[in-house]
C-alpha cells in the first residue's frame, strides 16, 4: 500500500454540543468519500461528533515554529487590542 | 399458528446476522489497510447487536426459556437457519465486500418495510437496524465501485467474486409459509417484493464500478432456511462454539 493510493487526511469533528470543529486526528484514505467514512468509524463511533470535515493534510500550509516570536509576541503587551472590558449580553450568546 | 412461525422467522434473522457477523469478525487484524480494519470490525459489531436482540426475542416468543446464548451456541448445524451467502468463506477483499453488498441492500430494503410491522418489537428492532444497513450498504458500494473500477488485478478480483457468489443471492428472495402468512398479517416484509429493487440498486453499483451484470439465469444454490449448508457451516459453528460446549452453562 502505497502513500500515493492512500494519502493522509486530517479529520476534524465538530462534538455534539460543540459550537466549532476540532482537529482529532488523522488518517489514511483512498479519497475524501473514503476519508470521511474511515473517520466516522475511527473517531465518532462512541456518539462523539455530529459533522465531520477531512481535508488532504497536503492541503494545509502551518505557520513555522521559527516565527513565534515575529507572529505572537508583539500583540501581548499591546493591552488595548485585548477587547476585555466589554460586557457582553446575554442575547448575544456565544461569540 | 402465528407464534411459531414468527419464531421461525426471527431465528431466521437472528441466524443470518451472527454468522454474517462472525465471519467478518475474522478480519480482525487482516484487513488491508488500519481504517478498514476498523470499519469491518465496526460492521461486525452492529450485525451482533442485531443478532442478540432477534435471538432474546425468538426466545421469548418461544417461550421455552431458551437464551441469547442457548439459541447462538447450542444449536447444531441443521438448526441453523441462516442464508448459504452469509456463510461463505471470506475468501479475499473483493468477496467479502461483495458478499456484504448482496445482503446489506437486501436488509436496507427489508428492515425499512419492517419499520411499519404490526409487530411492534420487531418494528423496534428495525428502526434501529435500518440506520446501522444504512451505513453497510454505503460501506460495501465505495468498495466495490473502487475495486471494481480500480487496477486491473483489482477488476479481475471483483468480476470473479462476482462469479462466485450471485448464485447464492436467490435465497433471499424465497417464500415459504412461513413468509406468506406473516407478510399477509403485515408482520414482516415479503422477500420477493425487495426483489426488484435489489436488483436496481445492484445494477446501479456495478455500472458505477464497471462490473457486468451477473446472467440471471444463473443456477441459484438453496438450503438454508431448511438448515441445509455448505460443507464450511460445520467448522464455523466447531469454532463459534466451543467453549460453551466446552465448558456448558457457565456464567460469562
Amino acid at each position: 500500500m502505497s502513500k500515493e493510493t492512500t494519502p493522509l487526511w486530517e479529520v476534524f469533528i465538530r462534538p455534539r454540543n460543540g459550537l466549532a470543529h476540532r482537529h482529532c486526528g488523522s488518517l489514511h484514505a483512498a479519497d475524501a468519500e473514503m476519508a470521511l467514512q474511515a473517520a466516522r468509524d475511527v473517531y465518532t463511533r462512541r456518539g462523539e461528533g455530529t459533522s465531520i470535515w477531512v481535508v488532504p493534510s497536503a492541503q494545509i500550509t502551518a505557520s513555522d515554529p521559527k516565527d513565534k516570536d515575529a507572529l505572537f509576541e508583539p500583540t501581548a503587551e499591546k493591552i488595548y487590542r485585548h477587547p476585555t472590558f466589554y460586557d457582553i449580553p446575554d442575547e448575544v450568546g456565544h461569540m | 399458528m402465528m407464534k411459531e412461525e414468527l419464531f421461525e422467522l426471527l431465528l431466521r434473522l437472528a441466524d443470518d446476522h451472527l454468522v454474517l457477523g462472525h465471519r467478518i469478525s475474522e478480519w480482525c487484524g487482516h484487513a488491508p489497510t488500519l481504517e478498514e480494519d476498523l470499519a469491518l470490525p465496526n460492521i461486525a459489531l452492529d450485525l451482533i447487536g442485531q443478532a442478540r436482540s432477534l435471538y432474546t426475542y425468538a426466545g421469548e416468543i418461544e417461550g421455552k426459556g431458551r437464551d441469547e446464548d442457548h439459541l447462538a451456541y447450542l444449536r447444531l448445524e441443521r438448526e441453523y437457519r441462516n442464508l448459504l451467502l452469509v456463510e461463505r468463506p471470506n475468501g479475499d477483499f473483493a468477496h467479502t465486500i461483495l458478499r456484504q453488498l448482496y445482503f446489506s441492500v437486501f436488509m436496507q430494503a427489508w428492515w425499512r418495510e419492517a419499520v411499519a410491522s404490526t409487530d411492534e418489537t420487531l418494528a423496534a428492532i428495525a428502526a434501529k437496524a435500518v440506520k446501522e444497513s444504512v451505513y453497510h450498504v454505503r460501506h460495501a458500494a465505495e468498495w466495490t465501485i473502487r475495486l471494481g473500477d480500480g487496477t486491473e488485478e483489482s477488476a479481475r478480483r471483483m468480476a470473479a467474486a462476482v462469479d462466485a457468489l450471485y448464485r447464492y443471492t436467490g435465497e433471499l428472495f424465497e417464500t415459504d409459509q412461513v413468509t406468506d402468512s406473516l407478510a399477509a398479517a403485515g408482520v414482516a416484509p415479503d422477500p420477493a417484493s425487495l426483489k426488484d429493487e435489489w436488483d436496481r440498486t445492484i445494477a446501479e453499483i456495478f455500472a458505477e464500478a464497471r462490473l457486468e451484470l451477473p446472467d440471471p439465469r444463473t443456477w441459484q444454490q438453496t438450503g438454508g432456511r431448511k438448515g441445509f449448508h455448505g460443507e464450511e457451516m460445520g467448522y464455523l459453528l466447531a469454532e463459534l462454539q466451543y467453549v460453551q460446549r466446552a465448558y456448558p452453562g457457565l456464567t460469562w
